[in-house]
């Protein structure tokens, strides 16, 4: 795989095919068993710990919850990795927190602890901590589950004007194919723990590759069975075994 | 010869996870000057495992200490030496009951809220942002509620010997009669500085112990509810079992 610089790529599959996974390997949370990753010309595996951390400076991941420190309102929580990583004054760090959460729309519920957001807001408000450190990369772990169509429109268009604003780089799992097409630059299609196919959305909306066709178009049969493999359906009906 | 196999696989188990603490202690020791230049989190763990303790061990030294002296004063007038009742109760509390209980006390209100937070901070991805922002859970975690409780325990079982004192004062001197200035001044006189020493070394330990078992419980919990809460339990046992055990070693070492 290679993510070009600047882009919006979405990393697409169905359901356990190891995107988390991939991503837990682009930012070393997780180690490959062989193959070899080159974030921003390094390679993962030879980075000791100060030099993983800061390279993931350079990163910024929002977590398909939020991850949100719990014990910390909003205003906290946006300035967590300030307070952590520079000795800026007070009045410094308040006016990058507010610029932050005036770019995701929460720059009213600064006051707010986690318990009080919805998920939409939760997820703003930890995209809000991912970039106030100015990242080059931003991660969006399935950014879109479990939100209402506003909100998830409302994500959508923050992934797309951030990552150009800003001049990120952005990877995005998602399994939302027809929202994350609309605004990605390029898909990587996984299944199996394998790419099957890449290209613009458009190049994957025209392609003929059976899996691709049944991922896009979202069909429950195809060369992703349906079924969880299982002994014949009637031979288990019709059997005297109970059980265990 | 299944149950002894499986008796085998538990020992070994039992002996990799001792290892592992160990481990685990040495990264929280190395992290630990770091995590003193925010002394402030750490004075924070101070309160929670401390202050937010302190109704329980004061209750329980208050009963402690009036049961010790009821026993006390009944089994001593057997003897018509009553006046030693508090001798004996500044004993029993400074070297025994004092870090024992307060240890178990510490175990069922501090050391399940530490692993609880920690093992829901895991299930909720919170360490893993942490450490995307490049931030060592460790450090800004656990190593200050680690510290939190070491430091809160020799004071809150202090205080819990203080309290029982009293109850045992209020039970020998004020109920039974006994004469004020005999009971503190044999107390005194029969206290010696190697006693309280001993509930000292003792409750630090304790400290150690109880704090080291539940963050470490707590960080290495499994990211569900199930997970959380199997954390919590052996948390409680864990350290009542390894309170008494080490309560039994270092009695056995002073004497």
């Amino acid at each position: 795989m290679n993510i070009p610089r600047g882009q919006v790529t979405a990393v697409m599959g169905p359901s356990g095919t190891g995107k988390t996974t991939l991503l837990r390997l682009i930012t070393r949370q997780a180690r490959p068993v062989s193959g070899s990753i080159r974030v921003a010309g390094f390679d993962l595996a030879s980075l000791n710990r100060d030099q993983l951390y800061v390279l993931r400076r350079r990163m910024g991941m929002l977590f398909q919850n939020g991850a949100l420190l719990t014990d910390l309102n909003v205003f906290e929580n946006v300035a967590f990795p300030l307070r952590e990583h520079t000795t800026l004054p007070e009045r410094l760090i308040r006016q990058l927190v507010l610029t932050k959460l005036q770019a995701v729309g929460l720059r009213g519920a600064i006051d707010l602890m986690p318990a009080e957001l919805s998920g939409g807001m939760s997820r703003r408000v930890a995209l809000a901590r991912a970039i106030v450190m100015d990242p080059e990369i931003m991660i969006y772990d399935e950014p879109f589950v479990g939100l209402d169509p506003i909100s998830m429109g409302v994500i959508l268009r923050l992934i797309r004007r951030l990552n150009d604003t800003l001049g990120l780089t952005s990877i995005v799992v998602s399994h939302d194919v027809q929202e994350i097409s609309s605004v990605a630059d390029a898909v990587y299609l996984l299944s199996g723990g394998t790419v099957v196919a890449h290209g613009t959305p458009a190049e994957m909306r025209a392609s003929q590759s059976e899996i691709v066709h049944q991922f896009m178009d979202g069909l429950a049969d195809g060369p992703v069975p349906f079924h969880y493999p299982a002994p014949d359906y009637f031979a288990e009906l019709l059997s005297r075994d109970t059980p265990t | 010869m299944i149950g002894l196999k499986r008796l085998w696989a538990t020992l070994i188990d039992n002996i990799a996870r001792l290892g592992d603490i160990t481990r685990f202690l040495l990264r929280l020791l190395i992290a630990t000057p770091a995590a003193l230049v925010r002394f402030d989190l750490v004075l924070e763990q101070v309160y929670n495992a401390g202050v937010l303790s302190l109704i329980i061990v004061m209750l329980s030294g208050l009963f402690v200490g009036m049961v010790l002296g009821l026993q006390g004063f009944q089994l001593l007038q057997r003897f018509g030496s009553e006046e030693a009742l508090g001798t004996a109760t500044a004993i029993g509390l400074v070297k025994e009951l004092g870090p024992v209980v307060t240890a178990l006390l510490f175990a069922g209100r501090a050391g399940t809220a530490l692993a609880s937070e920690i093992g829901l901070m895991r299930a909720t991805d919170q360490l893993s942002a942490m450490e995307m922002m490049a931030v060592d859970p460790v450090r800004r975690v656990v190593v200050p509620r680690f510290l939190g409780g070491v430091i809160a325990m020799p004071l809150l079982a202090a205080i819990f010997s203080m309290i029982g004192l009293y109850g045992a004062q209020l039970i020998g001197v004020q109920l039974m009669g006994i004469d004020s200035g005999s009971f503190w001044s044999q107390m005194r006189g029969g206290v010696a500085l190697a006693d309280v020493n001993q509930g000292i070394v003792k409750s630090l330990i304790f400290g150690v112990a109880c704090s080291l078992i539940a963050v470490y419980e707590g960080y290495n919990a499994s990211p569900t509810a199930e997970g959380v809460g199997r954390a919590t339990t052996r948390t409680v046992v864990t350290s009542a079992v390894m309170t008494l055990f080490l309560d039994y070693l270092i009695t056995a070492m002073f004497l």
